[in-house]
């Protein structure tokens, strides 16, 4: 690692140990999403990590990002998998925005006192995206959009919406990526679910009736929405697998503090075999695990051409190896690990929706297995 | 005007910290190494004014070993103008003295209008070099402040001691030093983590100060014994027959810990 | 010229914002006879009458003479008034050593001093002593964890002497008062504008950081008498904790407590009370340099790691250790 490479990791573990860890418990709770305290990670520069510095980007690379959301997570998981959406969405909007739109968006993004949505998945289509029904039909130079989008994050609390609607045929080709800003007629949101983990993060439907917005506050060309929302993905499944990953390094630290300190049978846990064989494992699963996505991250950052299946790859493993290192550092635990006060349990709740969400990993299977298939 | 901030590099007191029983000095690979705190508030302290007034420039001022660039360079990051760091084996072990001159030295060459101190760093060592760069540098010394207002001219604030507040006020160029009742410092962001590579960052020697750390003419304090408290060893336990209060008292009061 | 003694230790005497001889100065003078012959150094103002009274209780102090300078500028100017007394006291009686308190204005005396006259300098030091080559100042440093000596390659040591450190007290001996002129230096000072006293700080110091910590468990038996623990506290400046079973019993709030899941704590000194030690407690504070315990039960794990443990009923044996540390106050 670069020494400038180190100190801003050393500033993200600093922000996390001050701002997230004390009150990661609390905020799981009492379901809190801190605002307050992600405008001060945007302050850090957290709001825009690989977008561009000329409207309050940090300008730095994937493989920056991977590093910087395992410190993160390590303070606080579903913090710390808002703010990798958030970035995502901030990403979309620099990327495949004019300047007209980089310049209304982008700067409240970076500092994130305006926070993104991304708006993809529906009730009736999740894996298969292509199959979205939400609607935005032309009126003059505005679209009028209409339909529901589900499991949106920060929805409710986000100044942006990047929604995918269909403009056109059914199937990818038809869908544009528009960005409708909060506050719009007919915007409207359902209420907050009710959910196993990610409690400080809001997740609710976005509702769009008759919601109109000119047709300026599309990113792209019409019909470029699903290879817009796909590309999005690639970082955004790395982003989440560094999560993932800081998540369970913290559970194991837990863990290895614990099989230290706890005594059965007259010696101290560490001391038993079967104990050592079992944290080696979660050693070895994660060092694996951020090899692959370290890995994946130069591959986005160097535009390598199989970048769509090493980013799946990347987000498949790490994803179910953190999954299991959480749960198993629980399970040394023993009964602790399941009392809220520990915070093992909560890190394990966190991170089972990882295998879920940005592309479940039954597609990242598909997406590697298809790759495969077809390259012969 | 031109502010000269003192910053030093310390052990983190979350960590152990170890001596190296050999030359008394810290042993740096013990354990992590961070900017002392109260550097980092007489460093917010000087940030402060260089945001609230014109020309205002900040310069870092740090003797240190080598190892101590990147923990100076934080201090860059947080948003100082550029830094000075004295690294020379020879300094090692320098006592308050030849610290106090060799700092001085460094303070004349770049120029000052203000030099702030923290008051005590967390290693223990010190509290007397404000007044000691203070009597080296001819001007006066206003320590302990936990108010600072500055003026382009003055420096004045509130100095809190054991039983007395007092307001005082000084010309410039003085030196002053801070205590922990002002404010935390700022988290350096991404933009100043990534300037700071950018900004003038000067490595002096203390031949290029006109220092000779070898000057057996001065006199110097010198460390003459070093031993760790033994390790915990098979505590007393007493059974309380009337006088337990009392044994305890005795033995606090025998390891000066009441 | 007067003769003063060979073996001479000057102490620079400090005094309370009303005049009075700081606590302080008893300790410096005993050190200063364990080490030589006491002489001390008094800045007054003049017209206040003060100079006799300090000379009458140094003299009880042990001070083999006390000097003293008359400046108004002690009221008006900060360090550089008590420096310049300093530097024509050690002119005239060329000690072997000169003593002042480690306080803040002490340190800034002895950080001038030093630096005006090119002298070594010793930082809140624990005790003094006197070899074959001179006098050696004792230091304990890193939060206790190592024992430091040092001394000057030559010419005379200034040591900063921790306050109440010196148990050592000096003989009484016959007062002897001597004016001593003053030949400002005229060194630039910062000015004093005003000055109030301060009411002894009553509020407790914080729990994380802390150098001494006072610790309650399940034992106190009620929130109404775990007001025993703060009592404690306050009789040694110590931040209050608790066990988790002090918290979950609501006896204080969950802002105290010590271990696994409570803040971890490394104080000079951790005292705990009516706590048994479960593991998930000592994970957060047996890195404590000095742990004292009282608890009924002799089989308790906190006497495990206890340097200092009293099985006993913490409602008699706390009661008294308190006065017993008032008493030694007085």
């Amino acid at each position: 690692m670069t020494e400038e490479r180190e100190a801003l990791i050393a500033a993200v573990r600093e922000f996390a140990d001050a701002e997230l860890a004390p009150n990661a418990a609390r905020w799981d709770a009492e379901k809190h999403f801190p605002t307050d305290t992600l405008r001060r990670a945007g302050a850090l520069g957290l709001g825009g990590v690989y977008v561009r510095e000329d409207f309050g980007g940090s300008g730095l690379t994937r493989s920056d990002a991977v590093a910087m959301f395992e410190e993160l997570a390590k303070g606080d998981t579903a913090i710390a998998a808002y703010i990798s959406i958030h970035n995502m969405v901030a990403w979309m909007i620099d990327t495949f925005g004019d300047d007209v739109q980089r310049e209304r968006w982008v700067p409240g993004l970076t500092e994130m006192t305006d926070l993104g949505s991304y708006c993809l998945t529906e009730p009736g289509a999740g894996s298969d995206a292509a199959a979205i029904t939400t609607s935005a039909s032309r009126d003059g130079d505005d679209y009028v959009i209409n339909g529901v989008k589900q499991f949106v994050s920060g929805a409710g609390s986000s100044a942006v919406y990047v929604v995918m609607a269909r403009t056109g045929e059914p199937g990818a080709k038809g869908i544009s990526a528009i960005v409708v800003p909060d506050g719009t007629p007919g915007l409207s949101f359902g209420r907050n679910e009710q959910k196993m983990g990610w409690n400080a993060q809001p997740t609710r439907q976005v509702v769009f009736e008759d919601v109109r917005v000119p047709t300026t506050n599309r990113l792209g060309a019409e019909g470029d929405g699903f290879g817009i929302a796909m590309r999005g993905l690639n970082g955004g499944r790395l982003n989440i697998a560094a999560c993932s990953l800081g998540g369970a390094q913290w559970a194991l630290e837990r863990a290895l503090g614990y099989v230290r300190e706890r005594e059965t049978f007259g010696a101290p846990l560490a001391t038993n075999q079967s104990i050592m064989f079992t944290l080696a494992d979660m050693e070895t699963e994660l060092q694996a695990a951020r090899a692959l996505l370290e890995r994946a991250a130069a591959k986005l950052d160097e535009g390598a051409s199989d970048v769509v299946p090493a980013c799946a790859m990347a987000k498949r493993f790490a994803t179910d190896a953190a999954f299991n290192v959480a749960n198993t550092a629980l399970q040394l635990h023993g009964g602790y690990g399941y009392l809220h006060e520990y915070g093992i349990e909560r890190v394990v709740r966190d991170l089972r929706v990882h295998q879920i969400l940005e592309g479940t990993n039954e597609i990242m299977r598909l997406i590697v297995g298809r790759d495969l298939v077809n390259r012969l | 005007m031109k502010i000269i901030v003192l910053v030093k590099e310390v052990p983190d007191t979350y960590g152990e910290r170890k001596l190296d029983l050999e030359t008394g000095l810290a042993d740096r690979a013990a354990s992590e190494s961070v900017l002392d705190e109260i550097s980092e508030r007489a460093l917010e302290v000087a940030l402060a004014h260089a945001g609230s007034a014109d020309g205002v420039e900040v310069v870092l001022l740090s003797m240190a070993p080598e190892s101590a660039a990147a923990t100076i360079r934080k201090g860059l990051a947080m948003g100082a103008a550029s830094a000075v760091h004295i690294a020379d084996p020879a300094l090692a072990g320098a006592d308050l003295g030849l610290t106090a001159r060799t700092l001085a030295a460094a303070i004349r060459r770049t120029g000052f209008d203000l030099v702030i101190t923290g008051n005590l760093s967390t290693d223990g060592s010190g509290g007397v070099l404000a007044a000691m760069l203070a009597e080296l540098l001819e001007v006066p010394n206003a320590t302990a402040l936990s108010s600072v207002e500055i003026t382009a001219d003055s420096v004045s604030g509130t100095r809190s001691t054991d039983d007395r507040a007092m307001r005082v006020s000084a010309p410039l160029p003085a030196v002053i030093s801070i205590t922990e009742a002002l404010p935390d410092a700022r988290l350096p962001n991404f933009k100043g983590i990534m300037a700071a590579k950018k900004k003038p960052f000067e490595t002096l020697t203390a031949a290029d100060l006109g220092i000779e750390p070898q000057d057996l003419s001065v006199a110097s304090s010198i460390m003459t014994a070093i031993a760790e408290k033994p390790p915990r060893t098979a505590g007393v336990k007493i059974t309380d027959e009337g006088d337990g209060g009392t044994k305890i008292a005795e033995f606090l009061i025998e390891n000066r810990l009441a | 010229m007067t003769d003063y003694p060979a073996d001479a230790i000057l102490v620079l005497l400090e005094t309370s914002p009303t005049g009075e001889l700081a606590k302080s100065a008893t300790g410096l003078l005993g050190a200063a006879a364990l080490i030589g012959t006491p002489v001390a150094l008094a800045v007054t103002a003049p017209g206040r009458g003060d100079a006799q009274a300090l000379a009458e209780q140094a003299a009880a102090a042990g001070a083999e003479r006390t000097l003293v300078v008359e400046t108004d500028a002690v009221q008006t100017q900060l360090t550089v008034p008590q420096v310049d007394a300093l530097a024509a006291a050690a002119g005239a009686v060329a000690p072997d050593a000169v003593l002042i308190s480690n306080s803040i204005e002490g340190r800034d005396i002895a950080g001038r001093f030093a630096a005006r006259t090119s002298a070594p300098i010793a930082v809140d030091a624990i005790g003094v002593s006197r070899d074959d080559e001179g006098v050696v100042a004792r230091h304990s440093v890193y939060g206790g964890a190592y024992n430091l000596e040092s001394a000057a390659t030559f010419g005379p040591l200034v040591v900063t002497v921790r306050q109440g450190a010196i148990e050592s007290r000096a003989e009484a001996r016959p007062i002897a008062l001597e004016t001593l002129e003053l030949q400002a230096s005229g060194a630039e000072a910062t000015t004093i504008e005003s000055v109030e006293a301060i009411e002894e700080a009553s509020s407790r110091p914080e729990l994380r950081g802390a150098t001494r910590v006072v610790s309650g468990g399940r034992g106190l038996g009620s929130a109404e008498k775990f007001a025993l623990v703060e009592e404690l506290a306050d009789a040694l400046g110590a931040a209050v904790g608790a066990s988790r079973a002090a918290v979950d019993a609501g006896y204080i709030p969950a802002n105290h407590q010590v271990g696994q899941t409570g803040v971890s704590v490394s104080p000079q000194l951790y005292i705990a009370l009516g706590i048994s030690g479960a593991i998930q407690h000592k994970a957060g504070m047996q890195t404590a340099k000095n742990i004292v315990a009282v608890n009924k039960d002799p089989d308790a794990p906190i006497f495990e790691v206890a340097d200092f443990g009293v099985v006993g009923d913490v409602f008699t044996v706390v009661p008294q250790l308190i006065s017993a540390l008032a008493e030694r106050k007085r």
